[in-house]
């Protein structure tokens, strides 16, 4: 029998801790979005644990009043499928940022993409290493000018959505901090997902790294900056959504055209279509816009789920230490 | 002190009867040696003989044919008295090629015995074993009986009926040749016979055949016209207590000493670890048996293994990792996570020779250092030693134990000796095992996650899905009142010396020190830990018997060490310390307790024999006599 879960509301999670972060931050966004937006979710509070590793992004644990824990560099992901596997019905959540994600914690965080493990992953991305005063990230542009890049980084970036669908991920999707409603729905849908949910939410560093997401964000100009993707919908952008994408069959390349005398051109968005998924995620500008929105989602069995069955099949035969002690060749001393 | 040996006393094989023997069986390493071994190692235990096994076995899975670093060993030790090593010198040597016999003569005894495949001794095989002219015909051999035998011919007749290929005909040497030493030694070869029938149930040719190879080989012993001074041996059975009885390798009784200590704690455990020599068979046992409240997670790497282990004790199950040297240094941050949110873990070192990657497949004891001080931070991590294949059970469990009761990770190092070795185990009644049910704290009145109980200093276990427990906690400092993120001067030293208190307070919960064998007061005491167990034991009870005041001390809490160590080797004029490293364990006790103590080092891979110890005590013994 479903027992209704008492009602809450954001003050519920929000924990009794002064937030620390700087003025501005976009993380102060993205906390309430998702405070906001727990009480909506079909999980108890006592089964909503937060996990991240090290940080700006990752003190986010210590601000929702869920269970939390705020672990070592890079390993969040690591320890999130520890907590999932040792109890299943827990909802559990992987907060973690560029460096933290996709630099120390490259590697799990392939890993936990590729075995679906059931987890949302919220990817904070501004592009730069806050906490340790400013260095450039693998995300940051080249010629990212840090103390650590006095002459500009001359690093390549990865792009966080294409390693995600590299590895595996089933779930993919992008975001922006301030931008409440959207990134709302994404977060709801990743949620619902079965297996690894990847958001990689686009957040500004006001200190070190101050309008990276400007044209984007900036509602004067985003429209022309962002494509914002809907399963089924064409692909249109621009103030009067004049312009499209197409995907130009010949050279298997996207193209910006009008939408004027191309509606039938138009690519709609798939988000089964791993292919298209990877060209729309690789988007960026200045030739193209930025796609928000689910890019990408695969229904599979995920990892719990298929460790569960293992362990249930296991677990249907009867235990017995005295048993497991005796098992094979023994003998009789008398 | 300097490594040396002295020659034991040996038993001549020119006796009917003989009180205990050394047999290595040694063989390319696709020869089927380590399957030998083990099959012969069950027939001497249901014979009744106690024993110990060293499978020795090269790192390569399959090196060239023929090729000395490519030579596989299992080594057994068996006799009427109890066994407690692999055996310092074989008396008898089973070798299936030239290579095998080059690299395993040396430790043969005088007159031992040397079964070797003429049928192997081929130009190419003596060439790839270096050997400039064949040893069986050039009078090299002649200090030792040589039964040489072309097995490949033996084996070629024995199978014929069944229609193998040449290749898969040949395979059947080793339960040919197993056969033959189970005629030597009277054993009886049914269980083999059952085993083969299991191992090739889908492949009845193959069954047939080897069960036909092992037959003919025992017959050949049976009829066949033998070199002089070769005969069947008997050695008689061992007075031991009454029970069952089972084989069992230090990894298996880990992996079931893991289990035991779940269902005595009441808890669910996750096994997390990422393969490795030689500690990968813990995870194949444990993930072998999810029957029980255990489930195994192979992850991406070590720091991904251990991290899961913590997110499992935070989750509320007890987390374990293992690994060996090389991986638990990759997994330092992880505990020192584990120990600074005070989660339960228990990390298993099952350490090979080092540094770096080192002798994968050899046993070492030089990650002492490293368990007791590798980390960064003050950050005190109780640490155990199980010292024999059959101590690894009950260390386990205590690992279980101390990890759940005081909410800390625990460390427990076994080596790769103690791994692979087996020997005749009294299988202890499940329902006699000492529970130590391990509760989650539930009470949300007033609920902090530092409240900690008085005694055990450990903090409440809390676990996410417990309404009214919800908390945050992590790797920043937290204070000590509330557990709240704190950076003050105060709070840091106060929770620091807790941290200590805490493990230091470990040292009244558990048993006071004893001696194994000898005095608990005297002249001198062989203080070791770990594996060296074994070896320690014969060399002093040696020792005793020539009427010198020897004792054997073997720890096996190396942090916290019992209360009374310090004042128990006081009592001995002098002390050594057998180690299978450079000196790790002596620097403890020497700067812990203020006394001299001599250490006796090796480091060759390989386990000590009884006497090098014997020889260490001998030395020291004249030292003390002659006041020196």
């Amino acid at each position: 029998m479903n027992q209704a879960l008492p009602t809450l509301t954001l003050k519920d999670f929000a924990s009794d801790q002064e937030v620390r972060w700087c003025p501005g931050c976009g993380d102060y966004a993205i906390l309430k979005t998702i405070q906001k937006l727990m009480p909506d979710l079909d999980t108890p509070k006592e089964n909503q644990v937060f996990v991240s590793g090290i940080g700006c992004s990752s003190r986010f644990p210590y601000y929702m009043n869920t269970f939390g824990f705020h672990t070592i560099h890079g390993r969040a992901p690591a320890i999130a499928t520890g907590v999932k596997l040792s109890n299943p019905e827990l909802d559990v959540w992987v907060i973690t940022g560029d460096g933290d994600g996709f630099s120390i914690g490259g590697n799990h965080m392939m890993h936990v993409l590729r075995r679906n493990v059931d987890l949302q992953i919220l990817l904070f991305n501004n592009e730069i290493y806050g906490l340790t005063k400013g260095q450039y990230s693998p995300t940051s542009q080249v010629g990212t000018h840090s103390p650590s890049s006095p002459n500009g980084s001359i690093d390549s970036p990865l792009s966080p959505c294409l390693v995600a669908l590299g590895s595996g991920g089933t779930f993919i999707a992008r975001s922006i901090d301030t931008e409440a409603k959207h990134l709302t729905e994404v977060v709801k849908r990743g949620h619902d997902h079965r297996g690894a949910a990847f958001v990689e939410i686009l957040q500004n560093c006001p200190i070190y790294n101050d309008g990276i997401f400007e044209q984007v964000k900036d509602k004067k100009v985003a429209p022309d900056f962002r494509v914002e993707v809907v399963h089924g919908e064409p692909l249109k952008f621009g103030k009067e959504n004049e312009k499209g994408i197409a995907l130009n069959r010949d050279s298997l390349r996207l193209e910006i055209v009008s939408v004027k005398g191309n509606e039938g051109r138009l690519l709609i968005h798939d988000e089964t279509n791993k292919i298209q998924a990877q060209l729309i995620a690789a988007m960026a500008g200045p030739d193209f816009p930025v796609a928000i929105g689910v890019l990408y989602r695969e229904n599979k069995t995920s990892f719990i789920h298929d460790a569960q069955v293992q362990v249930e099949k296991a677990r249907s035969t009867k235990r017995s230490l005295e048993g497991l002690l005796n098992s094979g060749h023994t003998w009789e001393v008398d | 002190m300097e490594l040396a040996e002295e020659k034991l006393d040996e038993h001549h094989l020119d006796e009917k009867e003989v009180l205990d023997v050394v047999v290595r069986f040694a063989g390319d390493s696709g020869d089927g040696m380590q399957l030998t071994g083990t099959n012969f190692t069950q027939a001497t235990a249901l014979y009744g003989n106690d024993l110990s096994t060293f499978p020795d076995f090269p790192a390569e899975i399959r090196a060239p044919v023929g090729a000395t670093f490519g030579v596989s060993a299992f080594q057994i030790y068996f006799g009427a008295e109890d066994v407690t090593t692999a055996g310092d010198a074989t008396d008898v040597l089973v070798a299936m090629n030239p290579a095998a016999l080059v690299t395993n003569l040396e430790n043969l005894i005088d007159g031992g015995l040397i079964i070797v495949d003429s049928g192997a001794f081929t130009a190419k095989n003596l060439t790839k074993a270096k050997y400039e002219s064949n040893p069986l015909e050039d009078g090299s051999l002649d200090g030792f009986r040589v039964f040489s035998i072309d097995i490949h011919k033996q084996v070629l007749a024995a199978v014929e009926p069944f229609g193998l290929s040449h290749k898969d005909a040949l395979r059947c040497k080793n339960m040919w040749t197993l056969g033959l030493v189970m005629w030597l030694f009277d054993r009886d070869r049914s269980a083999t016979i059952e085993n083969l029938k299991t191992k090739f149930a889908n492949k009845p040719a193959i069954a047939d055949s080897n069960i036909a190879a092992l037959n003919a080989g025992h017959a050949y012993g049976e009829t066949a016209e033998l070199p002089a001074g070769i005969h069947v041996y008997k050695v008689p059975k061992a007075k031991v207590a009454p029970g069952t009885y089972r084989n069992i390798t230090g990894t298996q009784a880990l992996a079931w000493g893991l289990i035991a200590g779940s269902e005595l704690a009441d808890l669910d455990l996750l096994f997390a670890s990422y393969p490795i020599t030689p500690a990968s068979n813990l995870l194949h046992e444990l993930a072998s048996h999810k029957e029980f409240r255990v489930n195994t997670f192979q992850a991406e790497d070590e720091i991904a293994a251990v991290c899961a282990a913590v997110g499992a004790s935070f989750a509320g199950s007890l987390g374990i990792t293992s690994s060996a040297g090389p991986g638990i240094a990759l997994k330092s941050e992880g505990m020192a996570l584990a120990a600074a949110a005070e989660l339960p873990l228990v990390v298993i070192n099952t350490q090979r020779g080092g540094p770096s990657t080192g002798l994968p497949t050899k046993t070492e004891q030089s990650d002492f250092n490293m368990a007791m001080y590798g980390r960064h931070g003050d950050t005190p991590i109780p640490v155990v030693a199980a010292s024999t294949s059959i101590d690894c059970f009950d260390v386990a469990i205590e690992a279980v134990r101390l990890a759940a009761k005081y909410m800390t990770p625990v460390i427990l190092l076994s080596d790769g000796y103690l791994a692979n070795a087996a020997e005749p185990w009294k299988i202890p009644q499940a329902d006699s095992l000492p529970s130590f049910n391990i509760r989650h704290y539930d009470d949300p009145t007033n609920f902090k996650p530092s409240i900690r109980n008085e005694e055990t200093l450990a903090r409440v276990w809390a676990k996410p899905g417990t309404p009214g427990m919800e908390h945050r906690i992590g790797g920043i400092e937290r204070s000590y009142d509330t557990g709240e993120i704190s950076y003050d001067p105060t709070n840091h030293q106060k929770m620091t010396e807790l941290r200590k208190a805490k493990v230091d307070g470990i040292a009244k919960d558990i048993p006071l020190q004893e001696v194994c064998y000898g005095n608990d007061s005297g002249k001198l005491a062989v203080v070791g830990w770990g594996s060296t167990f074994g070896a320690i034991h014969q060399a002093v009870k040696r020792a005793v018997a020539e009427g010198l005041d020897v004792s054997h001390i073997q720890v096996r809490y190396l942090s916290p060490m019992p209360s009374n160590l310090g004042e128990l080797l006081s009592n001995f004029d002098a002390i050594i310390v057998p180690e299978m490293n450079t000196g790790q364990f002596i620097k403890l006790i020497r700067s812990e307790f203020l006394i001299d103590a001599d250490g006796i080092n090796k480091i060759a891979g390989q386990p000590f024999k009884i006497g090098e110890i014997l020889a260490a005590i001998h030395k020291k013994y004249i030292e003390l006599e002659e006041g020196l």
